[in-house]
């Protein structure tokens, strides 16, 4: 299925988790945040979050930042 | 001894921070000039931004492992959004990957200023607290704008000294302080400071902090200004704590006039 993440168009098997994908990118889910179609995804609720087809998916850090 | 008294604090959110510098951690060089800076300026809280994450490589170095978030208090701010939609995305983002509550709202009307807009601010700030959020917020030197926002429950106003970046010092003094003397919550100038006097004059004020970003980035030797800033805050809190002597028209000589040859 068709998914997009941080503007991207990209692939993911039927059945993967927000927790798989975020395995898959090798990123430290401590260290980001998940927004899924506009909602935010609980850090609690990544391993039960699946994907679905169309999913429009950003994956946020801290940066340096002022004002 | 200790320049500032060891009771001398602001408190947000319930928490008690004895450093009134706040610092920003864009534009150095890299993560570890920022990180060397900042323990030069003593500071004990840093505003970050909210960005995606490098999807093609995850590997890039993370702000988090430089400043470690259990040392210093990381506020996340909106820089860069310009519609109250955008700033609530990026804080309810921030909440998430921060785990905390406490944020520093700003909402930008202009490219060319970066003046705050504060009727998308003001809406911004409502639906935040509505969440539970504790919204430090950045405003305009108005003071009626500031009290409006105090009185929605905003637990630190944070008016601009000059444009964000443009290191001009504190052009509305008088706006500052009459903003200061209204609030019961602290009131820490955000944006405009170019040099340490520039902070010494916004404590000297009255202010409870300053937060800036561009004019340690952005000074020839970074983690020296650091340490300017850090001991100008110190020297305008004392030195407003002490009370200036009253201005005279005239001289009035220091020695004593009885005696004289």
């Amino acid at each position: 299925m068709r998914i997009t993440v941080n503007g991207k168009e990209t692939f993911a098997e039927e059945g993967t988790s927000v927790q798989e994908l975020l395995v898959q990118m090798r990123l430290d889910s401590r260290k980001i945040a998940v927004e899924r179609n506009l909602e935010i995804v609980a850090k609690s609720a990544y391993q039960s979050t699946m994907l679905e087809d169309g999913d429009q998916l950003e994956i946020v850090h801290f940066i340096g930042g002022g004002q | 001894m200790n320049t500032i008294a060891d009771d001398d604090y602001f408190e947000v959110a319930g928490r008690k921070f004895r450093s009134r510098l706040l610092v920003g951690t864009g534009k150095y060089k890299d993560y570890q000039q920022n990180a060397d800076a900042l323990e030069a300026s003593g500071a004990e809280i840093v505003t970050v931004a909210v960005r995606r994450v490098n999807v093609t490589d995850p590997d890039q170095p993370m702000l988090v492992d430089f400043i470690d978030p259990k040392k210093y208090t990381y506020l996340p701010n909106t820089a860069g959004c310009f519609t109250r939609d955008d700033a609530l995305r990026t804080l309810r983002l921030a909440r998430e990957a921060g785990g905390w509550n406490l944020v520093k709202l700003e909402v930008l009307g202009d490219q060319k200023t970066l003046y705050p807009n504060m009727p998308e601010t003001i809406k911004a700030a409502e639906v935040l607290l509505n969440e539970g959020f504790e919204v430090m917020v950045y405003c305009s030197d108005d003071p009626i704008q500031a009290k409006v926002l105090e009185d929605m429950g905003c637990c630190a106003i944070m008016p601009l000294g000059a444009p964000i970046g443009s290191g001009l010092g504190i052009q509305n003094p008088v706006n500052i302080r009459i903003i200061v003397e209204q609030s019961s919550v602290p009131v820490l100038v955000d944006a405009g400071v170019g040099t340490a006097s520039d902070a010494a004059i916004a404590m000297e004020l009255g202010c409870d902090g300053v937060l800036m970003n561009t004019a340690i980035a952005e000074a020839k030797d970074p983690i020296r200004m650091a340490r300017a800033m850090k001991a100008a805050v110190e020297a305008g809190r004392d030195a407003y704590l002490a009370g200036r002597m009253a201005r005279r028209k005239y001289a009035d000589p220091s020695s004593p006039l009885a005696g004289l040859i």
